[in-house]
């Protein structure tokens, strides 16, 4: 059985990783917190809980505060649709997804971050203390991980001399010496950091807390109510999901659809949900065992992830 | 093993020894430095170990079990004995933080990197690229006794410079004699218990292991 060719062959792959990232986020983070539970001695709400809670959050009325302007209905919107964009054109399922020519590392890196900024942009706009605290950390911890996180993929794309996601991730597929090569083991090492704090787990940031005065992005998310909270929310688990979705297609490549046959499309849906549950439960049960870290630490953290990154291309430059 | 094969393990080994080597600026916890050094220790014989066999060259095997028994085991188990129980096994306040030493490390990786290549071009085999990667955990070392305060941290930073020297030997030169090596290694061993005896005396008068206790005339 092949998939129908051309346009809609495209249409289809495209709309399946949308999907698979949309509906598998939320049940995502559902696995980790049960994950969680069960290690900590307690059962834990169901996996799709998550799901359940954005479905009560679609029903329900939107309540914005009268101060906020245009930006505070920007911040969800512009949250979920970057998360959309990337998970339409990043090489999730297949290794030559349909818009995979443009999907350049450093774009998907800008797009991401587009999201982060409006919504932290959102946060600061209705004027609240709590809101804008939350920003603030935000954006202090995101100016320190994109420098990690650019190095890093500047390291990932030094050997494959170009980079483009999906020629990466390919790369990996074709020849495993590559993925064991120090330069990318460095890169992908930092790029564990990145993902950790740009996804606010701990030693970062806690999502488990609401009223706690170290929280960041739970703060940041407080205003928003509704229908509003339900994008947010998606948005934010999609972007976990993908991040971890990147990670795991770049480090264990194996089972991805390589044509454009439907069974293989199956085989890498399976094999990308199976690889990105381990991947969450690995964080959950990392979680159970880490205090989060000061603040003040975090440079430190952060610091340690960029210069990684760096001896990653040191390396990948040396052994040219 | 085949020639690409045996160029990863090459590069696997002396990027962990660099990777290493700003680990011990990385972790506060005494005992995780020391650990990072152990490590270090072992992926150096492994580099020496992959060189002598590649080589044919029975003395470097010697040399690299030499090695990874002395640097990979020996050395640290005597640091190991010295850290102290307690949180005065941290490195609290560095002189430089942590942050602008990771930093500075990166710079320090960079610079060998500019400055190694007429080294690189000396040696002829492809062993020589490298080299820079000894050269900055040369760098490091010297930066890692730079900043720290604590007497453990700091000799470690010296066993540092003397693990990039190592490396910087065996990848432009094939490796000492075995006399040379054995010689280097017992004097490191020598400074290192030393070391410890200087550590015990030190504990037992000031209760800590601050280097900076040593800077006045005390009763």
């Amino acid at each position: 059985m092949t998939a129908p060719p051309g346009v809609a062959g495209a249409i289809l792959v495209v709309c399946a990783q949308i999907l698979v990232a949309g509906i598998g986020g939320p049940l995502l983070l559902g696995l980790m917190r049960k994950t969680r539970s069960r290690l900590e001695g307690r059962v834990g709400p169901p996996v799709r809980q998550p799901l359940l809670d954005v479905r009560k959050l679609l029903a329900k009325q939107r309540i914005r505060p009268q101060c906020g302007s245009w930006l505070f209905a920007a911040g969800p919107l512009v949250l979920i649709s970057t998360s959309v964009v990337v998970a339409g054109t990043a090489p999730l399922l297949t290794t030559r997804p349909p818009l995979g020519q443009s999907t350049d590392f450093f774009g998907v890196v800008f797009v991401l971050l587009l999201g982060s900024v409006f919504l932290a942009l959102a946060a600061l706009d209705t004027g609240t203390p709590f809101g804008g605290m939350g920003a603030s950390r935000a954006t202090t911890i995101g100016a320190l991980t994109e420098p990690a996180l650019l190095v890093a993929v500047l390291a990932l794309s030094i050997p494959a001399h170009t980079s483009n996601l999906p020629a990466l991730v390919r790369e990996g597929l074709s020849d495993p010496q590559v993925i064991a090569s120090p330069g990318r083991i460095l890169a992908l090492a930092a790029f564990v950091v990145v993902v950790l704090a740009e996804s606010g787990r701990l030693p970062v940031d806690n999502p488990s807390t609401h009223l706690e005065l170290t929280m960041i992005h739970e703060a940041m998310v407080l205003e928003h109510s509704g229908p509003d909270l339900a994008l947010v929310t998606v948005g934010e688990s999609m972007r976990l999901a993908l991040l971890l979705g990147l990670l795991v297609n770049l480090s264990v490549p194996w089972g991805m659809a390589t044509g454009s046959g439907m069974a293989s499309l199956v085989v890498g849906t399976v094999a990308l949900v199976a690889k990105v549950a381990l991947a969450g439960i690995a964080i959950a049960t990392f979680e159970v065992f880490t205090a989060k870290l000061r603040l003040f630490r975090l440079p430190e953290l952060l610091a340690g992830a960029f210069v990684l990154a760096l001896l990653g291309v040191v390396t990948a430059l040396v052994s040219r | 093993m085949s020639q690409s094969g045996y160029v990863a393990m090459l590069d696997l080994g002396a990027g962990v020894v660099l990777v290493c080597a700003v680990v011990t600026l990385w972790r506060r916890s005494l005992a995780a430095i020391v650990r990072a050094l152990a490590l270090q220790g072992v992926a150096l014989g492994g580099v020496a170990l992959f060189l002598g066999l590649r080589q044919h060259d029975g003395a470097l095997v010697v040399v690299s079990l030499v090695v990874v028994g002395e640097k990979g085991a020996a050395i640290p188990a005597v640091l190991m004995r010295v850290v102290p129980r307690g949180p005065t096994s941290r490195e609290l306040s560095p002189l430089v933080n942590v942050p602008a030493s990771l930093v500075a490390a990166g710079a320090l990786t960079l610079l060998a990197f500019a400055v190694s290549g007429p080294v690189v071009a000396l040696v002829p085999t492809t062993t020589g690229r490298l080299v820079p990667l000894g050269l900055a955990t040369v760098l490091i070392g010297v930066l890692a006794m730079a900043v720290r305060k604590k007497a453990v941290s700091q000799i470690v930073g010296l066993l540092l410079v003397d693990n990039g020297i190592a490396l910087v030997a065996f990848l432009a030169t094939g490796g000492f004699p075995l006399v040379v090596e054995l010689g280097a290694s017992l004097d490191v061993l020598l400074v290192v218990v030393v070391l410890r005896v200087l550590g015990s005396e030190m504990r037992s008068r000031y209760g800590v292991l601050d280097l900076d206790e040593l800077q006045e005339l005390h009763d």
